[in-house]
C-alpha cells in the first residue's frame, strides 16, 4: 500500500545517531503509557485515500480515549517524503525532537532507514498486543521485501496485490500474464499501470517478473548479484508489445492506485488493480466503483506483503508512538482495519491466539461483493529484494518515461 | 490677530513665481487676484505649509509677530477652505466638527449644536455630508474650520461652485464670522465680485495693487 | 535661502523604517534562497556532505534523460501562456471598454483573482478530460461514445492543458491590473480622440492607448512570465508527465530520500533561475521589436474599422470561454464533492451524498484554521508594512525610490522553486522548519507584493487635501492617518487585506516545504490529493479552497457597504 520507493543510497557522510538518552523501553509498559499520556504523535502516513484518511482520524479518537494521547495525521503525497525529513533532520544536527513520530512503511523506505540505522528500537516485539501476531502463518511480519524487520517496524495489515475488472465488459478475466498480454491486444486501450516510479506501477512490473524470470530466487538477492539485463529482457519485450495498446497507447500513465482506480470507475479502462483486496468492495458500497467490478488473482499468485509502523531515531514523542503502534494491533482495531466498509484490510493477528470475544469480531466481518474468499485468493509471491524496486523503475523511467 | 508676509517670494526651478509683502490686520480681508494658473494657490499652500517640495520658498511668515514659516501645518493654527468643502466622507456632519474641536474643549457636544445653529443648520449633526447642498457644505466646513480655533483664515476660491445667489449669502456670512473673531482673512479669487464685497486691498502674485 | 521647512514634506518619524524593513523582509528571504541553491548547484554544502566546489551537480542534472523537453516545455509553457493571456486581456479592452459588456466581463472575471491556481486547475482538468463534461454533454447524441474515448487532453506532452489552465488564470490577474492601469493614462480620451479621427474602436485603442497602458502593466507581465514557466501545482495537475516541467522534476529530486538528488534540484533550481532570466530578456528584446513594429504600424495611418465587426465578437466569445472554463469547471468540483455513482456518460450523477463532506469535516476544520491563521497573520503584517512605506512615501512628499518599487515585485519574478529549497535548509538550520510562524514569515514574502499592488493606487490616489484639511484643524501627522486617511480608505485596504489573504491561501511550495509537511493548508491537502484522482474528495477540498477567499473576498466588499451605509461619499 505504500507510494513510490525512490533510489535509497544514504550518503556516507551521514555519521551515526547517538540514542536519546532517556528513550522508553517497551518492557516497561506501565512508565510507557504514563510517559505517553499528553503527547501529541506525528503520524506520517500516505493521505491520498479518504477511507484510510478516516481510519487514522478514529484511531486517533480511541487513542486519545483510552491512553490520552493525541494523534496527528501527516498526510503524505509520498511516503519518501517523511523519509527525507528525518534525514534532512540529521543532516541538520537535530538527533532529537524530531517532526516525525511515526511512519507507515515498509519495502525500500524501510530498508534504507533500517540501513542508515535511522529507526528506534528494536521495539515490535516487545508490544504488549504482540502475542497476538500470528508469525507462522504470515512470515511476511518478520521480514520484509527479503529484509528481516528485527523489531524495527510494528506489522499491521496484509496485502495483496488484486485485479480488477468490469464483469459488464470482460467475460473471461486474463489470469497469467500471458492471458493478460492477449486481452491487451484484443482491447487496445483498455489497461495501463501507474506511472513508476509509482509503487504501484512498479509492483505490476515485478508482478510481471515474476511471471518470466527462469527462476524466481535470482529475485530474492540484490539486483547486481545477478545479469541484471539478461534478467529483465524478457521484462522490456513484454512492454514494448504491450506499450502501443495501453490507454492512450503509453503516452499517459496514471499517477497512482486512486487515479487507476478513477480510470476504472470512469469507465476508461476495463481492468485495473490493487494492493488491497477489500478496496473494490469497499468502493462499489460507496457507490465509487460500478456493482459490475469483481476481482481476480493469477494463477501463479500475486505479490503480498505488509505495512508497518516504524519510529525515528531522533521522533520527539516515543512513547506515545509505542502506545499507538500497540494500539494499532488491539483485535479490535484490526477487525475495524478488516471491515471491508472501513479498510478491508487483512489482518496479521492469528484467530487461534485471541480470545472468544475477539474472534467473534472477525467472524462478524462480511467479505463484500467483489471481494474473494480466502481459498480462491492463491499464492502470495514473495516481493522480491527492493533494489529490484529501485533499479525496474529506474530503468522504467529510462525507457518509457520520457516521450519520444 | 494680523498675518504679515515679509518678501516672501516662491519660485519654481530658479523662476520665481510669486513675490510679495502684505500685512493683514485683525477682521480684514486681504485679496488676491490673478487668472488660474498665477500661482495663488501655491501661495495658500506655503502659507499654510503645505508647499511640494519642488517650490522653493524665501521670505518670513508671521503671525501675530511670531515667525512660522519653519513650523509644521498643525501648529501654524492657520485656517483653510477650499472651493469644494473636503468635507471628511467617512464622517457625519458632527463628526467632521468634532475633528476640529481641540482635545480640552468643555462641552463638546453643546458647542457644535451652537455652531450649527450659526450656521442656521439645526439638527445637521447626524447628516451624511454627501447628501448636503453646496451652500450647506460650505457652512459647515467654515464651521469646522473655526471650531479649530484658528489665528488666521484663507480662502482658496470658496465661493466659486455656489450659484450667483447663494454665493452673495455664504460669502457675507464668511466675512461676517471672520471680522467677529478677528481673523486676518486672505482671500484667492479670480472672481472681481468676490473682490468687491471683500473690501479690502486687491493684490496680484507680483505683489501689486490690482485695480477692480 | 529656501526655507526647507516650509514645504509639506515632514520627518518620516519611525515610518522611516518601514522600507528598510520591507526590502529586508521580501529580498533577504528571496536572496538567502538563491545563495542557498547556487552553493549546491555547485556541490557545496556541508550538512549534506558537499565540502568542495565541484560540478558533479551539473553532470548529474545533464544525465538526466528528460532534460531537453523538460526545458523545452517550460520555455514553451510560459511563453505561450504569457502571451495568448495577454493578447486576451488586451483585445477584451481594446473591443469593449467603456460599454456595459465591458463592466459585466469585469465583474464576472474579477472574483477569479481570488481563486487559488489548483482550484482553476482541478476544474478545468475536470472539463477536458475525456470522460469529463465537455465529452459526457456531447456523448453519446453527438460523438456516439457510450465510454470515454481514448485521446489524451489533460497532460498531454505538449502542455496544451497546462497552457490552457494558466490561461485562463492569468487573464483576471492582467484584467485587472490593466484596469488599475487605464485611469493613470487618460485611456478613455485617448481612445475617443482616435476614434474622432476615423479609427476604428480595437485598431485606435491598439495605436493610441494599448503602449501606455502595456507600460503600466509590465512588472506584472513579468510576474506572469515567470510564474508560468516554473509553476508546480498547476503543472503537477494539467501538465506532462513524461518527462514533467522543470520545476515538478525539482521538487521531485527535491523530495527523493537519496539526498544526493538535492544537489541535483539545486543545480536544476540554478538552471531553471537562468532560464527566467534569460527568457525576460528575450521578452525585453521581444518588447522592442514588437515596439518599432507597432510605431510603424500606428503611424501608417490605417483605420481599421473593418476589424471591429470581427475583433469584438471574438473578444466576447475569448473571454466567455475563459470565464465559462473556470465557472463550469468549479461547478463540477462541486457537484462531484456530493455525488454518489456518476458513471459516463450521466451529465449529472444518479445519487448524491455528503459522505466525503462528513468524512472530511474534522481535516477540513483543522485545515481552515491554520489556513485561516496562517492568511490573517501575513496578511496583517503586509498590510503594517505596506501602509507604513506608503505613508512615508506620502511624508516626505517623495516617490518610492524606482529601484525599491521594483524590489517589491523580486519574489514575483524570482521562481519560488529557485529559492525556497534554499530557504527551507536555511530554516531547518535556524530550528524553525515546520511551525506556522516560519510558514507565516515565507507567505508574506508573496503576500506583500501583492498587497502593496493593491493598496498603492488607491492610496496615492487618495485626495491629499483631506491631510492639508485635518493638519490646518490642528490635527498632527498620525491623527491624520488614523481618523482621516485609513478609513476614508476602508474599502481599499479591506480589498488589499483580501487579495493578500487569497494569495496566501493558494501557496503550495512554500508552505509545503517551509512547513516540512507539517503545516496542512487547505492547499497542500488539496494538491496532495491530487495525484490521487479521487475526484469526489478533491472536490471537496477545491471548493473549500475557493470558498475561503471568496469568503474574505465577500467580507471585504460588503462590509465597507454596511459601515459606510449612511455615508454616500463612501461609495466606490
Amino acid at each position: 500500500m505504500l507510494r513510490h520507493i525512490a533510489p535509497i543510497t544514504l550518503v556516507a557522510a551521514l555519521s551515526l545517531p547517538l540514542p536519546a538518552l532517556a528513550d522508553p523501553d517497551p518492557a516497561d509498559w506501565g512508565a510507557v503509557l504514563s510517559e505517553a499520556r499528553g503527547q501529541t504523535v506525528f503520524w506520517n502516513a500516505w493521505g491520498g485515500d479518504p477511507r484510510i484518511n478516516a481510519f487514522i482520524e478514529q484511531v486517533g479518537d480511541m487513542l486519545e480515549d483510552r491512553h490520552g494521547v493525541r494523534l496527528t495525521h501527516v498526510r503524505l503525497a509520498d511516503t519518501a517524503d517523511a523519509v527525507t525529513r528525518v534525514v534532512a533532520e540529521r543532516s541538520a544536527g537535530r538527533d532529537s525532537g524530531g517532526a516525525v513520530d511515526v511512519i507507515w512503511i515498509n519495502g525500500a523506505n524501510f530498508v534504507s532507514m533500517k540501513d542508515n540505522d535511522l529507526l528506534f528500537g528494536p521495539f515490535a516485539e516487545a508490544l504488549p498486543n504482540w502475542r497476538y501476531v500470528d508469525t507462522e502463518a504470515n512470515p511476511a511480519v518478520l521480514t520484509d521485501f527479503t529484509v528481516p524487520v528485527d523489531g524495527l517496524g510494528a506489522p499491521w495489515a496484509m496485502f495483496r496485490m488484486v485485479f480488477e475488472y468490469d464483469s459488464a465488459a470482460v467475460s473471461e478475466p486474463p489470469r497469467s500474464l500471458d492471458a493478460l498480454r492477449n486481452w491487451i491486444a484484443a482491447n487496445p486501450g483498455r489497461f495501463t499501470y501507474p506511472q513508476p516510479p509509482d509503487f504501484l506501477g512498479t509492483s505490476f512490473l515485478k508482478q510481471a517478473m515474476w511471471g518470466l524470470v527462469d527462476d524466481p530466487a535470482v529475485l530474492m538477492g540484490p539486483t547486481d548479484a545477478v545479469d541484471y539485463d539478461a534478467v529483465t529482457a524478457p521484462l522490456w519485450a513484454y512492454l514494448d508489445e504491450i506499450t502501443p495498446n495501453l490507454w492512450r497507447q503509453g503516452r499517459a500513465y496514471p499517477a497512482n492506485e486512486p487515479a487507476l482506480g478513477q480510470l476504472l470507475a470512469d469507465g476508461e479502462i476495463d481492468i485495473g488493480f490493487a494492493f488491497n483486496p477489500g478496496r473494490a468492495s469497499a468502493a462499489i458500497a460507496d457507490g465509487e466503483l460500478p456493482g459490475t467490478i469483481r476481482t481476480f488473482v493469477f494463477e501463479q499468485g500475486t505479490l503480498g506483503n505488509s505495512s508497518y509502523l516504524s519510529i525515528p531515531y531522533n521522533a520527539a514523542n516515543k512513547a506515545g508512538a509505542l502506545v499507538l503502534a500497540n494500539l494499532i494491533l488491539d483485535p479490535e482495531v484490526q477487525a475495524l482495519a478488516q471491515d471491508p466498509d472501513v479498510l478491508g484490510f487483512q489482518t496479521v493477528l492469528g484467530m487461534h491466539l485471541l480470545d472468544n470475544e475477539d474472534r467473534a469480531r472477525f467472524e462478524a466481518l462480511e467479505l463484500g461483493i467483489a471481494t474473494l474468499p480466502p481459498q480462491d485468493m492463491g499464492i502470495a509471491l514473495d516481493e522480491p529484494h527492493p533494489s529490484w524496486m529501485t533499479q525496474l523503475a529506474e530503468d522504467w523511467v529510462t525507457r518509457y518515461g520520457i516521450a519520444d | 490677530m494680523t498675518l504679515e508676509l515679509d518678501r516672501i517670494t516662491i519660485a519654481r526651478d530658479g523662476a520665481p513665481l510669486v513675490s510679495l509683502s502684505a500685512r493683514i490686520e485683525p477682521g480684514q480681508v486681504l485679496t488676491l487676484m490673478g487668472p488660474s494658473g498665477c500661482g495663488k494657490s501655491t501661495l495658500l499652500a506655503a502659507i499654510i505649509g503645505a508647499l511640494p517640495p519642488v517650490f522653493a520658498l524665501s521670505g518670513r511668515i508671521l503671525l501675530e509677530g511670531r515667525d512660522v514659516t519653519a513650523l509644521p501645518i498643525e501648529h501654524r493654527r492657520i485656517g483653510i477652505l477650499f472651493q469644494e468643502a473636503t468635507l471628511f466622507p467617512h464622517l457625519s456632519v458632527a463628526g467632521n466638527l468634532a475633528f476640529a474641536q481641540p482635545r480640552r474643549t468643555p462641552d463638546r457636544g453643546a458647542r457644535i449644536d451652537e455652531a450649527l445653529a450659526e450656521a442656521g443648520l439645526e439638527g445637521f449633526g447626524p447628516r451624511d455630508p454627501a447628501t448636503l447642498s453646496g451652500g450647506q457644505r460650505a457652512r459647515v466646513a467654515l464651521m469646522r474650520t473655526l471650531l479649530a480655533e484658528p489665528r488666521a483664515l484663507l480662502l482658496d476660491e470658496p465661493f466659486s461652485g455656489l450659484d450667483t445667489d447663494r454665493r452673495a449669502r455664504i460669502r457675507d456670512f464668511v466675512f461676517q464670522r471672520a471680522r467677529e473673531r478677528g481673523l486676518p482673512v486672505l482671500l484667492v479669487t479670480h472672481d472681481a465680485e468676490d473682490a468687491r464685497a471683500a473690501g479690502g486691498h486687491v493684490l496680484g502674485v507680483d505683489g501689486l495693487e490690482t485695480d477692480l | 535661502m529656501p526655507v526647507r521647512a516650509t514645504t509639506g514634506a515632514r520627518p518620516p518619524g519611525a515610518v522611516a523604517l518601514f522600507p528598510p524593513l520591507t526590502v529586508l523582509l521580501l529580498a533577504g528571504p528571496v536572496l538567502a534562497g538563491v545563495a542557498g541553491v547556487l552553493l549546491p548547484a555547485f556541490g557545496f554544502m556541508p550538512a549534506l556532505g558537499g565540502h568542495a566546489l565541484s560540478l558533479d551537480p551539473w553532470r548529474a542534472l545533464w544525465a538526466w534523460p528528460g532534460l531537453a523537453a523538460a526545458v523545452r516545455l517550460s520555455v514553451v509553457t510560459g511563453l505561450a501562456a504569457t502571451a495568448i493571456s495577454l493578447a486576451i486581456t488586451l483585445l477584451i479592452v481594446a473591443a469593449w471598454h467603456g460599454t456595459r459588456s465591458f463592466a459585466l466581463v469585469t465583474r464576472a472575471l474579477s472574483p477569479l483573482l481570488s481563486l487559488p491556481h489548483a482550484a482553476a486547475a482541478f476544474g478545468l482538468a475536470f472539463l477536458i478530460a475525456p470522460s469529463g463534461w465537455i465529452a459526457r454533454a456531447l456523448s453519446p447524441w453527438a460523438t456516439g461514445w457510450d465510454r470515454p474515448p481514448d485521446f489524451l487532453s489533460v497532460n498531454d506532452p505538449a502542455g496544451l492543458a497546462l497552457i490552457a489552465g494558466l490561461v485562463i488564470k492569468e487573464i483576471p490577474f492582467l484584467l485587472l491590473m490593466t484596469l488599475a492601469a487605464l485611469g493613470q493614462v487618460d485611456a478613455t480620451r485617448s481612445a475617443l480622440v482616435a476614434r474622432t479621427m476615423g479609427y476604428g474602436r480595437v485598431s485606435g485603442w491598439m495605436k493610441a492607448v494599448a503602449p501606455r497602458v502595456y507600460a503600466q502593466i509590465r512588472l506584472p507581465v513579468f510576474a506572469v512570465l515567470a510564474y508560468s514557466m516554473s509553476v508546480v501545482d498547476v503543472a503537477l495537475i494539467l501538465g506532462p508527465t513524461r518527462p514533467p516541467t522543470l520545476a515538478v522534476q525539482i521538487v521531485d529530486w527535491m523530495n527523493r530520500p537519496d539526498l544526493s538528488h538535492r544537489f541535483t534540484a539545486a543545480a536544476g533550481a540554478a538552471l531553471q533561475l537562468a532560464l527566467v532570466v534569460g527568457i525576460l530578456a528575450l521578452w525585453f528584446a521581444g518588447e522592442r521589436l514588437a515596439g518599432a513594429l507597432g510605431r510603424c504600424w500606428a503611424t501608417g495611418g490605417a483605420r481599421g474599422r473593418r476589424l471591429d465587426p470581427v475583433l469584438r465578437p471574438l473578444a466576447l466569445v475569448l473571454a466567455g470561454i475563459s470565464a465559462g472554463a473556470v465557472f463550469l469547471g468549479l461547478a463540477g468540483l462541486a457537484i462531484w464533492s456530493v455525488a454518489g455513482m456518476w458513471r459516463f456518460p450521466d451529465l449529472i450523477p444518479e445519487s448524491f451524498s455528503l459522505r466525503h463532506w462528513q468524512g472530511q469535516a474534522r481535516g477540513l476544520g483543522a485545515a481552515v484554521q491554520v489556513t485561516a491563521l496562517i492568511g490573517v497573520a501575513s496578511t496583517l503584517a503586509a498590510l503594517v508594512l505596506a501602509v507604513g512605506c506608503l505613508e512615508r512615501e506620502f511624508r516626505i512628499r517623495r516617490p518610492t525610490d524606482r529601484r525599491l518599487s521594483a524590489l517589491i515585485y523580486l519574489p514575483l519574478i524570482v521562481p519560488q522553486v529557485a529559492f525556497l529549497p534554499g530557504l527551507t535548509t536555511l530554516a531547518l538550520v535556524a530550528g524553525v522548519g515546520g511551525t506556522v510562524a516560519a510558514v507565516a514569515v515565507a507567505h508574506l514574502v508573496f503576500v506583500l507584493p501583492y498587497v502593496f499592488l493593491a493598496l498603492s493606487d488607491p492610496w496615492r490616489a487618495w485626495d491629499t487635501r483631506c491631510a492639508t484639511v485635518g493638519h490646518s484643524l490642528g490635527a498632527g501627522p498620525n491623527r491624520v492617518l488614523w481618523a482621516i486617511r485609513l478609513p476614508m480608505l476602508t474599502r481599499a485596504l479591506l480589498i488589499a487585506a483580501a487579495v493578500g489573504f487569497a494569495t496566501s491561501v493558494a501557496q503550495y511550495l512554500p508552505t509545503l516545504l517551509v512547513g516540512a509537511g507539517r503545516v496542512a493548508t487547505l492547499t497542500t491537502e488539496a494538491v496532495a490529493l491530487a495525484a490521487s484522482g479521487n475526484r469526489r474528495l478533491i472536490g471537496v477540498w477545491a471548493v473549500m479552497q475557493m470558498a475561503l477567499p471568496f469568503t474574505v473576498f465577500a467580507l471585504a466588499l460588503g462590509l465597507p457597504a454596511l459601515i459606510f451605509a449612511r455615508r454616500r461619499g463612501m461609495a466606490p
